[in-house]
């Protein structure tokens, strides 16, 4: 009965018009779609912003090289950067935190599901808008055809004198639409977190998950606001001929520096503290034991978030400030060290002692919490104001966010993609194309970040589109651009894993990796509505309180 | 479906959670005052660095009356929904409709002000340091205002055509926390503004 039903089903899919099905998602207000939406326009960007980094390594891979115009090699630095962290991470993050919050809370959608879907098509429209200046970016001066003024815009660069043409303008509005768009997507994810939990999901019950989101989301609220700010202070100057950054009529290109980066450092922990919920999920559920120290993973996060509001001044350092605003900058940059610290030993006390099932998304956090720690590591060092003045502008600062955003959390994304892939498509990824991907990636991202953070220490400035032969830079430059296209091969494994396994993966099951939290008990892929019935729950854990109930985990709540 | 319907615990006897329009309200309210600080901050750091004239001590005058306007629309907003959530539409009607004017005298009194600064000072936005912080951080309340009365007008029209009743008290209690926003942020621009900063 059931199957003829079910027979029925998938016949009429396969009958309905393609233009019904698109418009079916383009008009959708439910977050699983949603969330799946974030997450494909994001990889897409993946690749544009993968292929613009490409650029710029084949042009420094030998010294004198001419693969591009310094003017080209601008407009890729300033591209894959904003590209990356804006219409990369940031949606992808947000895709994640669609599909998982209300699933992990037990609710059938987020508290404004068209807040949503509006949020969503102001991010893509953002981007769009981005990448329409390559083609409308010349404006009345013919100068310039892409934003080529740094992902951090310095005054008085993007002032009219300097940024002629409208390429500077589409990158301001590109990043207010899109900022908007995530305020709207960060007023959800809080109000769906606080007001839509199932009964019985209490704070202190909640997965690590959606504590690490609200915080997360708390903090975009707080720290994209003033890029906001900022960047309508930067358009009235470009239009209406106001003075906020224009040094010539007394303003101050200071004040742009702090604004940018009062949103800019926390936007470190935006990125970041996603990238801890995934690993406080995975690491748990591959080491067959419950998170260690969970009261204190929270209180941990809540700090990391209240502290990285007051860090921002150590991207400043060799502006010249007093040397009260560098010490005060230098001991909060590393009182941050402490949470995250804790946080690392919580993880390493989650594994030992564990069965630990060595699959993909396991592997994927062993390599996020080795690099993770590197990344920390260096950044104590270029926390430390006077080895700042030293390194600062270098590519030992190029090596070190790399490894946080691409050691950290680019692989805690590989890992979250391998642990929800069955859950969102309802098939596994292939272990073994993982396997390839994970070990491709590893070796090609240490050939190129290790080895970056020496011809840094050799004084090679960032931002440069050329260099001396002779400078001991040389070979360095090859092996990490050697190492670029390493990963790049690895990211095609993993594309190819994607789609090989969406058609031909092996069949998921609801529970593939026997977990714990409430997503796995729903169908793969789960029904529009989620939850036939809303559950109740009475711990932290409650699959496994079905699972065993002469021993739950509620007897100890 | 035996496996779906089966409980994960026992149901908790009381269970509620805060209302997710307040809850969404408050959130915005932070992002919004985060954008409104950077304004403030940079019209405090730019204060007497303008290279040129007209200075604030020079053109300004205090608007106590229409501040007075402003304050005073979010007692009668507050009153609104109180006389809404006991059913007195015609209390509620009066009252929403004196919010309006008085948030409309106030967007009111901002445009004579920038007359007659615009037109017999000459300060506009590229005068100097200044106009730029002054029209932008002003400006930007207004428009705040100006959001805050679209609103307000549509739920006043749907008042009148009988469509909100106590069942909506809830709601209209989101839309009154935004506006009690716009006042207080007035608050804090009329003292830097107008106060601090001359």
């Amino acid at each position: 009965m059931s199957s003829d039903a079910m027979a029925i089903q998938t016949a009429e899919a396969a009958d309905r018009p393609w233009v019904e099905t698109l418009h079916e998602w383009v008009t959708t207000v439910d977050h699983k779609r949603l969330g799946i939406l974030y997450v494909l326009y994001a990889l897409f960007f993946l690749v544009v912003a993968g292929i613009e980094a490409t650029i710029m390594r084949i042009q420094l891979m030998r010294p004198h090289n001419d693969f591009v115009s310094p003017q080209v090699f601008n407009r890729m630095f300033t591209m894959h950067g904003t590209t990356m962290i804006f219409f990369v991470v940031m949606p992808i993050l947000f895709g994640f935190a669609n599909y998982l919050v209300p699933l992990m809370i037990g609710a059938r959608d987020m508290a404004f599901p068209r807040l949503n879907a509006f949020s969503f098509w102001l991010t893509a429209f953002g981007g769009i808008l981005l990448y329409f200046s390559f083609v409308g970016g010349f404006g009345l001066y013919g100068a310039g055809n892409a934003p080529d003024v740094g992902w951090w815009a310095y005054a008085p660069l993007t002032s009219r004198a300097f940024s002629p043409g409208h390429s500077t303008d589409y990158w301001t509005i590109a990043l207010l639409v899109s900022g908007f768009g995530s305020i709207g997507t960060s007023i959800n994810i809080i109000a769906t977190i606080l007001c839509m939990r199932c009964p019985g999901m209490k704070l202190s019950r909640m997965p690590l998950l959606a504590w690490l989101y609200l915080t997360m989301a708390g903090l975009v609220i707080l720290s994209i606001s003033p890029l906001t700010a900022a960047q309508m202070m930067l358009a009235i100057d470009r239009y209406l001929g106001a003075h906020f950054f224009d040094t010539q009529a007394g303003g101050s290109a200071a004040l742009w520096m702090h604004f940018f980066w009062i949103f800019g450092h926390p936007e470190v922990y935006v990125l970041v503290i996603p990238a801890f919920a995934f690993v406080s999920e995975i690491i748990p559920v591959f080491s067959r034991k419950p998170i260690f120290g969970y009261p204190v993973m929270v209180g941990a996060t809540l700090c990391i978030g209240f502290v990285s509001m007051s860090v921002w001044a150590h991207h400043m350092f060799t502006i010249g400030m007093s040397s009260y605003t560098n010490s005060f900058f230098v001991l909060t940059t590393m009182v941050i060290a402490v949470p995250t610290g804790i946080k690392i030993f919580n993880w390493l006390g989650t594994m030992w002692g564990g069965k630990i099932r060595f699959e993909t998304p396991m592997l994927f956090c062993i390599g996020f919490l080795f690099q993770f720690l590197i990344a920390g590591l260096t950044g104590i060092m270029l926390g430390a104001a006077p080895f700042n003045w030293q390194l600062s502008g270098s590519y030992f600062v190029i090596a070190h966010f790399h490894y946080v955003i691409v050691g950290g959390i680019l692989f805690a994304l590989f890992a979250a993609f391998y642990y929800w892939f069955p859950k969102v498509t309802g098939r596994m990824l292939n272990e073994s194309l993982g396997k390839l991907h994970f070990w491709l990636f590893l070796i090609g991202f240490h050939m190129t970040f290790d080895v970056m953070h020496v011809p840094g220490i050799l004084g090679m400035p960032r931002r440069i589109y050329t260099y001396e032969p002779g400078r001991g830079w040389d070979t360095l430059n090859l092996i990490i651009t050697i190492g670029t296209f390493i990963q790049g091969i690895a990211i095609l494994v993993f594309v190819a894993n994607l789609v090989f396994s969406y058609f031909r993966g092996q069949k998921a099951g609801n529970d593939p990796w026997d977990a714990w939290t409430l997503e796995w008990s729903v169908s793969s892929p789960p029904r529009e509505y989620n939850f036939a019935s809303i559950p109740t729950v009475a711990s932290r854990r409650p699959l496994w309180d079905r699972k065993h109930p002469e021993d739950p985990d509620s007897l100890y709540d | 479906m035996s496996a779906i319907t089966t409980p994960f615990g026992q149901k908790p006897a009381a269970w509620s959670l805060p209302y997710r329009g307040k809850v969404g309200m408050a959130s915005l309210i932070f992002a919004e005052s985060a954008i409104f600080t950077i304004f403030v901050v940079a019209y405090l750091f730019y204060l007497g660095k303008s290279l040129t004239g007209p200075t604030p001590r020079e053109v300004l005058e205090t608007p106590i009356f229409f501040t007075i306007c402003l304050l005073s629309s979010s007692l009668t907003i507050h009153f609104a929904s109180r006389f809404l959530e006991r059913g007195k539409r015609g209390e509620f009607l009066g009252l929403w409709f004196l919010t309006i004017v008085l948030g409309g005298l106030f967007l009111f009194g901002t445009g004579r002000e920038w007359h007659r600064l615009i037109y017999q000072h000459g300060l506009t936005i590229s005068t100097n340091l200044f106009g730029t912080t002054y029209y932008s951080l002003v400006g930007l309340h207004a428009t705040h205002v100006t959001v805050g009365l679209l609103m307000l007008t549509m739920v006043f029209i749907f008042g009148l055509a009988g469509r909100v009743g106590p069942e909506q008290s809830a709601r209209l209690d989101v839309l009154s926390m935004y506006w009690h926003f716009v006042d207080a942020v007035w608050v804090v621009v009329f003292t830097v503004v107008y106060i601090l900063g001359r």
